[in-house]
């Protein structure tokens, strides 16, 4: 018995390593091939150079810029959506889940074309203005977010009572604008927060629908271009890019574990 | 003119009924329970007052007022729910204070009243935590004070108690019942528990698949159900099959024995019938004066602490005895022989 545990210790342990190098590997190499950009000596320099250009710090703002409104609408749209779907039409929500899978399955470049097609002619002419052009960045994004938007909040409202919160609310005097920015945005705080940060991290490396829209004002087009023309700086630029995300990652995790509690309903002790 | 009136109030969900023609009057003041199995309508008619649902036929009017369609937040009704309902995100001061900052009081009358509140459930010492740091029966306590703190016309309460466990709900319900007579507050009360509906209520409503069965004091339920659904839904009831049944000097045949039961004037009936007697209604032994005696076989003694129970076969049927215990009882035992006797008041024909 114990030899038996032993065997399958051992077998855990190997394919916990070979996993761990297979994610790690090329995560490391970039990272040492980043620093090599000094002859002979391992410096930060192409760090220091992605820092000094002015576009690096452009197209990030951007693409936060353009992250934030996403977020924004994405939240407005999906959260009283969700919400009344759980309250008032159960029965509608496989509906919305496979609408809101829909982005997995439709590749961005159609999205992109499609997008341009409809909202380039009459009577919409998005695209013949910056405004209207980042407008439908802003909305290809949420729907680009859907997925992760829908999930969370929707995970989120499973995890309250909707119903009997909003039926107490409503037997206390409040009325819809209350029940939902006093109690149930509340109470979603930690499912939209993660939704927040998996939209941020989605907009913030992508490539195709910003290029295709505004070019390399967009910082994953902005990525790609460095890619091309500057080896050692496009590596810093990866492991800038990964650092992000799994500081966004990480504030998930951290607001999840803060409100573990809070955010648990009342249940009999 | 009845406090809160319910007249003919039907509901249905598609083509189900789950109220039908529903007609109560409840005085101001009055602590009244909706007493009946799953799915016999309790819940919706009580979710009609609150207006959660409407009825789709009849009225309901509550002080004068008919509020038949008005929403939830314009009735100023409180509810109580099963599963406490209580705010998350707020402290117990908030979740108390929730009704009165929706109706814009200020910050100082809000204060005072959820002390007095607190006091009142007596949980002083909870005000600045979360609802998730109290247990089930004091969430719920806190929960009847948001209720009671906006000072709601008509109390509501859904199965208040089903989530708590056997000792808290013996507590709390009897706190229920004091706070509802302190504040004189008129109150309606969900529950499938018949001990709880004949504790709490001054009078109960017994309903059955949407429609009312019998509205009245617990004591008149209890000892005088108005149909066969009563008889069985509240309290133990032995049904017995009876022939050769005499109006005239209301006697039938039970198992080879004549019975005298109760009289029923104007009621009509064949030949034969059942006979209703409650368990406690039976004493052991010839039992001086009694109207009533059977003989039989003990089949099980059932021993349930402040009561014993007696399964007891006579000529080929089958009957329950309840015995309150005493320190002094002689037990029989299974299979010994005894004499069952009864009064003729203590059962009657359905």
């Amino acid at each position: 018995m114990a030899a038996a545990m032993k065997r399958s210790s051992f077998w855990s342990w190997l394919w916990i390593i070979l996993g761990t190098l297979y994610f790690l590997l090329p995560l490391i190499s970039t990272f040492d091939f980043s620093l090599r950009a000094r002859k002979g000596i391992l410096s930060f320099q192409a760090y220091l150079n992605v820092f000094k250009d002015p576009s690096f710090w452009a197209t990030i703002r951007f693409s936060l810029i353009i992250a934030l409104f996403t977020i924004l609408v994405s939240i407005i749209l999906v959260v009283p959506t969700a919400y009344w779907i759980r309250l008032r039409l159960p029965k509608l929500r496989s509906l919305v889940e496979f609408i809101s899978m829909l982005p997995f399955v439709v590749p961005a470049i159609v999205l992109v074309f499609g997008l341009i097609r409809v909202f380039s002619g009459a009577p919409f002419f998005l695209t013949s203005t910056y405004l209207g052009t980042y407008a439908l960045l802003v909305a290809a994004y949420v729907v680009l977010a859907l997925p992760f938007v829908f999930r969370s909040i929707d995970t989120g409202l499973a995890a309250i009572d909707v119903r009997s919160l909003t039926e107490a609310a409503q037997s206390l005097g409040a009325g819809w604008g209350t029940i939902l920015f006093k109690i149930i945005f509340p109470n979603l705080r930690v499912a939209i927060l993660s939704s927040t940060f998996l939209t941020l991290a989605t907009v913030i490396g992508e490539y195709t629908i910003a290029s295709f829209l505004v070019g390399i004002k967009a910082f994953g087009p902005y990525m790609s271009l460095i890619g091309q023309n500057k080896t050692y700086e496009s590596s810093s630029i990866a492991i800038i890019s990964f650092l992000l995300t799994w500081l966004l990652m990480g504030m998930i995790q951290l607001f999840n574990r803060g409100n573990a509690n809070a955010g648990s309903l009342a249940g009999g002790r | 003119m009845a406090f809160l009136k319910l007249t003919d109030v039907s509901k249905f969900f598609g083509s189900t009924a789950a109220v039908k023609d529903v007609n109560l009057d409840i005085e101001k003041g009055e602590f009244i329970s909706f007493l009946g199995p799953s799915g016999c309508g309790k819940t919706t008619t009580l979710r009609m007052i609150a207006g959660f649902e409407f009825p789709n036929s009849g009225t309901i009017t509550l002080d004068g007022e008919e509020i038949t369609h008005k929403n939830p937040s314009q009735r100023n009704v409180g509810m109580v729910f099963q599963s406490y309902a209580l705010f998350p995100n707020l402290t117990i001061g908030q979740n108390i204070g929730f009704g009165l900052e929706v109706r814009k009081l200020s910050k100082a009358e809000i204060a005072k009243k959820v002390e007095e509140m607190l006091t009142l459930v007596h949980l002083e010492k909870h005000m600045d935590k979360y609802p998730y740091q109290l247990s089930g029966g004091q969430q719920q306590r806190i929960a009847l004070a948001r209720a009671l703190a906006i000072n709601p016309r008509v109390l509501l309460l859904d199965e208040p108690l089903s989530a708590l466990d056997a000792k808290i709900r013996v507590e709390l319900r009897l706190e229920i019942r004091r706070i509802q007579q302190a504040m004189n507050i008129t109150t309606v009360y969900v529950t499938h528990d018949q001990e709880e509906a004949l504790l709490l209520s001054d009078r109960v409503v017994v309903m059955s698949e949407g429609h009312v069965e019998q509205v009245g004091t617990p004591a008149s339920i209890y000892n005088y159900p108005a149909t066969e659904f009563v008889a069985q839904f509240v309290g133990q009831l032995n049904l017995l099959p009876v022939s050769e049944v005499n109006l005239a000097d209301s006697t039938c045949m039970l198992a080879g024995n004549r019975v005298h039961f109760e009289p029923a004037p104007g009621r009509e009936t064949g030949p034969a019938g059942r006979l209703a007697i409650r368990p406690e209604e039976l004493q052991i032994g010839a039992g001086e004066g009694a109207a009533n005696r059977l003989q039989g076989r003990v089949e099980s003694v059932l021993f349930l602490g402040a009561v014993v129970r007696l399964r007891i076969h006579i000529n080929g049927i089958t009957l329950t005895a309840d015995l309150f215990n005493e320190r002094q009882l002689i037990l029989p035992r299974a299979g010994d022989e005894i004499i069952v006797n009864f009064s003729q008041h203590s059962c009657w024909l359905i």
